[in-house]
């Protein structure tokens, strides 16, 4: 169930130019949450009324934390002031809100989890949850059945200067792709998979629209089953107010049409069934 | 359960348990917001608009926050009165709250079809958007103009069962000629305001922010506009006047009251605090305790006694 809390900041550190990794104490949306859902953040400065929406970097029941990696988008910005904010401060968040990635698709499939730019953070989060998993296996009907992907390869797409690398390597392989060529493959994520020969048996990937329309186009191309994780302008978070609407190819549930709701329909959506 | 009965209001013969309603499209139909907060502690809740058929909406970006507020351009998508009649409605009516549809349409007929649609459902009154600044056909032009706004009413009296509540805009020379005209009309009450049309530009891109260019803003900032409207409404017509625009607080919502409303709505307060409804219901009691005033009725139009 999301609901709305304190959370007390436990650290705070940059960890690129522009990008910041946040660890708030807060156990009962730690507890709940999955991989690919996100939290809204209330800032204190009231010219700033909207919530932000920020994907879960990571989580950790035991310790009843949860991670946010998200970029300041400017100076005099909610994020920015985000930013400022230190260890022992409170800050309002409420979550998990939306739906997260189908982990259940990724049994017995090699697993591509593909992120680009500031949709990379939420990738890690499913790479760790997806890796502790890796070779369980439970029984099903008459037969033996994998309940965890077989393989997990991370593609990670930057503009210039990485993050996050080291941290994906511990959950399988990475490749990497750079605008500049200054780390990995020289292009895109769909660059450095067509130079791996990776061939993914499903793909799960967060980032921006040109990429993830182009991996819907390769999914399609290669039959390979394909989740995408949307974002749009939000404000209310949780399915009301129907600002943040994507695309569908079909009439959508709520309101049978065709746009869904990021917030609450999505973010995670079957690429084929999004108009992009 | 026990209510606060110094609370009780009563708009054109419908009695609700407090003034604090929600403002229509910042809710949904409740559904959403019922996680969060508890509904039977509101007055009433008033849905988002429903058309009769499914609404598609303006394209994205269809929000930018603004200092002090947001604009939206939703463009009242929503599914259509047959799915909110299967789906939205019974839930709603699980609640101890009053339910309250708001109606939009291109055309009078879209309107009436709507009205006569719900006139044996469990609904208990219709507010009728005529001001909805996000729609190029209908909405904001029966709105503007008090001979249109007037037959429109009329239009929507005629065929409803329940009480009409007409929502008027503020993007008009004199709020006072456009309750008049709706009073005319035959409607029960009034309700004010909608958002006032805006725009956002984006410098460094250049470009507009929404993708309709306009939107409507709403939010702290145009607080002081609506309690002015409301003030100036309730002094042009008879029918009571739910008071909205911006309430963050008790005592915005208690600032329309004075000014002369019957009861208040609260709308984009909910999107960065969903319990703000059931704060004020409990705030407005303690406002009373600590003045020493009877039931929260004799706050209405006191400013001037």
């Amino acid at each position: 169930m999301k609901t709305k809390t304190e959370a007390v900041i436990v650290s705070q550190k940059q960890i690129q130019d522009g990008i910041c990794d946040l660890v708030l104490s807060v156990p009962v949306i730690a507890e709940q949450a999955v991989p690919g859902q996100f939290v809204n953040v209330f800032l204190n400065d009231p010219s700033k009324l909207l919530p932000r929406p920020i994907s879960l970097c990571g989580t950790d029941a035991e310790e009843g934390t949860i991670r946010l990696a998200y970029r300041v988008s400017g100076e005099g910005t909610g994020t920015e002031e985000l930013s400022r904010m230190r260890e022992g401060e409170r800050v309002s968040v409420m979550g998990p809100l939306g739906n997260g990635f189908p982990l259940e698709e990724a049994a017995g499939r090699h697993v591509c989890l593909i992120g680009g730019g500031i949709g990379i953070p939420p990738m890690l989060e499913t790479a760790r949850v997806l890796h502790s998993s890796v070779g369980v296996s439970g029984r099903k009907g008459d037969g033996e059945y994998l309940t965890a992907p077989t393989e997990i390869t991370s593609v990670l797409g930057f503009r210039d200067r990485t993050f996050l690398v080291p941290e994906f390597e511990a959950y399988g392989k990475v490749l990497i792709a750079t605008e500049d060529g200054s780390t990995g493959t020289k292009g895109n994520v769909l660059d450095a998979i067509r130079g791996d020969g990776t061939e993914p048996g499903v793909i799960f990937a967060c980032g921006p629209l040109p990429m993830l329309r182009a991996l819907k186009a390769f999914a399609a191309a290669h039959h390979i089953p394909c989740w995408i994780s949307m974002e749009e302008r939000m404000a209310c978070g949780i399915g009301a107010c129907l600002a943040c609407v994507c695309r569908t190819t079909e009439t959508d549930p709520h309101s049978h049409v065709k746009n869904a709701r990021v917030c609450a329909d999505g973010p995670v959506f079957e690429a084929g069934k999004l108009d992009l | 359960m026990s209510y606060d009965e110094r609370l009780k209001v009563n708009i054109a013969g419908l009695e609700l348990k407090n003034p604090v309603m929600t403002a229509s499209g910042t809710f949904g139909s409740g559904q959403e917001y019922s996680a969060l907060t508890d509904l039977n502690k509101l007055g009433a809740v008033v849905t988002k608009g429903v058309a009769s058929v499914p609404w598609e909406g303006n394209p994205t970006p269809r929000i930018a926050e603004v200092y002090g507020g947001m604009l939206n351009a939703v463009g009242l998508q929503n599914p259509g009165v047959e799915v909110f009649c299967r789906r939205d409605l019974p839930f709603l009516k699980q609640f101890d709250t009053k339910v309250i549809v708001n109606v939009c349409g291109h055309t009078e007929e879209e309107y009436t079809e709507v009205v006569r649609r719900l006139a044996d459902e469990p609904v208990d009154a219709l507010e009728i958007n005529i001001s909805c600044p996000n729609v190029k056909e209908g909405g904001i032009a029966f709105g503007t103009v008090p001979e249109v706004a007037e037959r429109i009413t009329r239009a929507c009296r005629d065929a409803a069962k329940q009480p009409v509540i007409m929502k008027l805009s503020p993007n008009v020379t004199s709020i006072s000629d456009m309750a008049k005209a709706v009073e005319a009309g035959g409607a029960d009450a009034v309700s004010l305001i909608n958002t006032i049309t805006g725009m956002k530009i984006d410098v460094a891109r250049r470009k507009f922010v929404l993708a309709n260019r306009t939107g409507g803003m709403s939010g702290p900032a145009i607080h002081p506009i609506a309690v002015r409207m409301v003030y100036e409404a309730a002094h042009a017509v008879k029918i009571p006047v739910i008071g909205m625009g911006g309430i963050s607080s008790t005592d915005d919502a208690l600032e329309f009251m004075l000014a002369g409303a019957s009861a208040v709505s609260v709308g984009t307060a909910n999107f960065y605090h969903p319990t703000i409804t059931q704060e004020i219901a409990d705030g407005m009691s303690a406002y009373l305790d600590r003045y020493h005033i009877g039931k929260i009725t004799d706050l209405i139009g006191a400013v001037d006694s």
